[in-house]
């Protein structure tokens, strides 16, 4: 996807110059390999900085959590692009203040995957080719298949494109199809309840309550989050893992409906947990139960934002 | 100085020997990644490893542990008394630890233990511990220990330092704890010139493979206020996340939050550690948080380890260069760089 690049410095130059928006959110390339920044310019000039390949796994809907209220250009893949849909429906941004550049997305790199196949050895360069991409160390280079590699939640995608966008950066992808994503999910759930509880607990097990899934997801903004409420305190704030698992279990409930699948959480875990086991859950069911789908429009509320008399589910009767 | 070269199978055997009179910690590969545990039947050390994942300072500093326990039960004689929860002090030894990592204690011993304040708990788990540090032979592109004062095979703080020398290690006993931990350990032979030729050339050798240029230098020079409020403080912050993984990982960072938890009657005290980057950090009784935007707590965290820990004690940057930070950023924030625009700052 790196020939993206250049199409967002252009698109975002002229955005500025003619001043059609105030800033432009995107990424900057990294100092690490497998890294990019996000990053927000507001100059022209700055552009050059703008920066695309399949290592832009962080969610950029997270960074209008909060912005003033002026015009913003953002970059968004399909599942960044049904977060901004989701924020716009529970009032955190409007619309009108956004013009969204759409990046066809054909998958993330899953950074993970790739130092498993090079056997953990340090990692100084990524080039990426097509579809291909090319490790580089310092007594080694190996060449990968990125549809191997992918993130998890990527290679079950199939809202690949931006849901909506005021422009494209390049033609549209085609979207997956027949992709079973709830493998794991059923394995979960036939599972014996101490079984399940022993899943749970191990995944856990490493936890180290710093917060990166939280914070790198966009529909975490709340204004203090439960966890840090201190006058009453919901849960204590040691790694005692009642209280870990109280925080893990509470914040998935709160994405009940509203999660994109966008892997951020589990992109970002330093403990390199597989977070989105606490979420894919509850979009199944949402999907089942609700025939829904997190953000595909911005204006249909979500199952358990909403109400109606003449539900036909018995238990709102 | 003793020196001793242990096969890397005398070397186990000496280590499961030695579990008689010390903890042994060691780096074990769980998952993607090293972290250091308790050796144990099951749990074999992997000496080949690059650095863990969290460096070593839990086992001095726990993430939580409890300090005291108490009662606000009327009817005991004690109620309301805090009473100390007992800690255990046996002695350990971290064998297989960076020297980065060893030098980060160093730069928080300053901290925890000053003529005026010694905090009991951190000094007493320091103190039953023996440092058996493995030099690095493979720095890795995003540590910069040289920088800071520190080197791959720095002896800072070391008691014992190894050198890999393919089949075996070399063992050097640098202080007396170190040397009463070497002659604890069975087996071994004494080291041939061969040996320390080859571990020299192995130093110089991973000296020269370190090219990083983190200025630190005109840190000292620069008038606070002003470095406070440099312009780039909203850029540095933007994709900050506020997330732990930065001080949590970094073996440097000491701050740490006093909670009460009562269940019942019954009562801990617990010191857990704290982050800069969280919103309760600094929030005062009154409601008040002096650090309540992210720019503010992002500035924190790079003024405290590149200006206020150099200018209160004179002894450099709390930072030893271990690169943690920079590996486990999740959205790439980059301490060299960070200390590079402040260096150059004004």
């Amino acid at each position: 996807m790196i020939e993206y690049t250049e199409r967002i410095r252009k698109i975002a130059k002229e955005l500025l110059e003619q001043e059609k928006v105030k800033v432009f959110i995107g990424f900057q390339k990294g100092s690490v390999p497998m890294m990019n920044q996000p990053i927000l310019i507001t100059d022209p000039s700055q552009a050059d900085l703008l920066y695309w390949d399949s290592h832009c796994g962080l969610n950029l809907c997270n960074y209008l959590t909060k912005r003033p209220d002026e015009k913003i250009g953002i970059l968004a893949t399909g599942c960044n692009s049904r977060n901004i849909m989701t924020h716009i429906i529970e009032n955190q941004i409007k619309r009108e203040q956004l013009y969204i550049v759409g990046i066809p997305c054909r998958g993330m790199i899953d950074h993970r995957a790739v130092q498993r196949a090079v056997k953990q050895k340090e990692i100084t360069e990524i080039k990426e080719e097509g579809e291909k991409f090319i490790v580089k160390g310092k007594d080694f280079e190996e060449t990968f298949e990125k549809k191997e590699y992918l993130q998890g939640n990527c290679a079950v995608c199939t809202h690949r494109n931006p849901v909506e966008y005021d422009e494209l950066v390049g033609d549209l992808v085609e979207e997956q199809t027949g992709v079973e994503g709830y493998k794991d999910v059923k394995n979960i759930e036939g599972m014996e309840s101490e079984k399940r509880w022993g899943f749970f607990t191990r995944l856990i097990e490493r936890c180290i309550r710093c917060y990166a899934c939280r914070n790198a997801c966009p529909l975490c903004y709340c204004p203090t989050c439960f966890v840090d409420e201190s006058k009453p305190q919901w849960v204590g704030k040691s790694i005692d893992p009642t209280d870990t698992m109280t925080f893990h279990f509470l914040r998935a409930y709160h994405c009940a409906g509203r999660c994109t699948d966008c892997g951020a959480c589990e992109r970002v875990c330093p403990r390199g947990i597989s977070m989105r086991q606490f979420t894919k859950k509850l979009n199944k069911d949402a999907l089942e139960y609700f025939s829904w789908e997190a953000g595909l429009s911005h204006d249909e509320r979500p199952p358990l934002d909403t109400y109606r008399p003449d539900d036909y589910n018995d238990f709102v009767k | 100085m003793t020196e001793i070269r242990f096969t890397k199978e005398e070397w186990l055997k000496a280590l499961e020997g030695l579990q008689e009179r010390y903890r042994i910690f060691v780096p074990v590969k769980e998952g993607d990644f090293h972290d250091f545990k308790l050796m144990t039947e099951g749990r074999r050390p992997d000496f080949g490893y690059s650095n863990t994942r969290l460096s070593a300072k839990s086992l001095i500093y726990p993430q939580s542990e409890r300090m005291f326990v108490y009662t606000i039960d009327e009817n005991e004689e004690e109620a309301n008394i805090l009473k100390e929860e007992p800690k255990d002090y046996t002695p350990q030894a971290i064998v297989g630890i960076r020297p980065c990592d060893v030098q980060a204690f160093e730069i928080v011993k300053r901290n925890f233990d000053t003529a005026e304040y010694r905090d009991p708990w951190w000094v007493q788990h320091f103190e039953s511990t023996v440092f058996v540090g493995l030099g690095c032979d493979e720095p890795c592109e995003t540590c910069f220990c040289t920088e800071v004062g520190g080197g791959p095979f720095s002896e800072k703080g070391m008691d014992v330092l190894l050198y890999d020398l393919g089949e075996s290690f070399l063992a050097k006993g640098l202080t007396e704890k170190g040397e009463a931990f070497l002659k604890e350990a069975e087996g071994g032979s004494p080291a041939e010139a061969g040996d320390i030729k080859a571990a020299e050339e192995m130093e110089e050798g991973a000296l020269s493979k370190i090219e990083q240029k983190v200025p630190t230098d005109k840190l000292k020079d620069k008038v606070i206020n002003e470095l406070f409020d440099a312009s780039f403080w909203e850029d540095v912050a933007f994709s900050c996340l506020n997330c732990g993984t930065c001080t949590y990982l970094c073996p440097t960072c000491w701050c740490f939050d006093i909670q009460d938890e009562v269940l019942g009657k019954e009562g801990d005290r617990m010191r857990n550690w704290d982050s800069c980057m969280f919103p309760l950090f600094t929030l005062h009784g009154s409601g008040h948080n002096p650090r309540d935007k992210k720019v503010q707590r992002v500035r924190q965290r790079f003024m405290h380890k590149l200006k206020y820990y150099v200018d209160k004690y004179q002894k450099g940057v709390q930072c030893s260069g271990c690169g943690r930070c920079v590996r486990y950023c999740p959205v790439n924030i980059d301490i060299r760089q960070v200390a590079e625009l402040m260096n150059s700052f004004g």
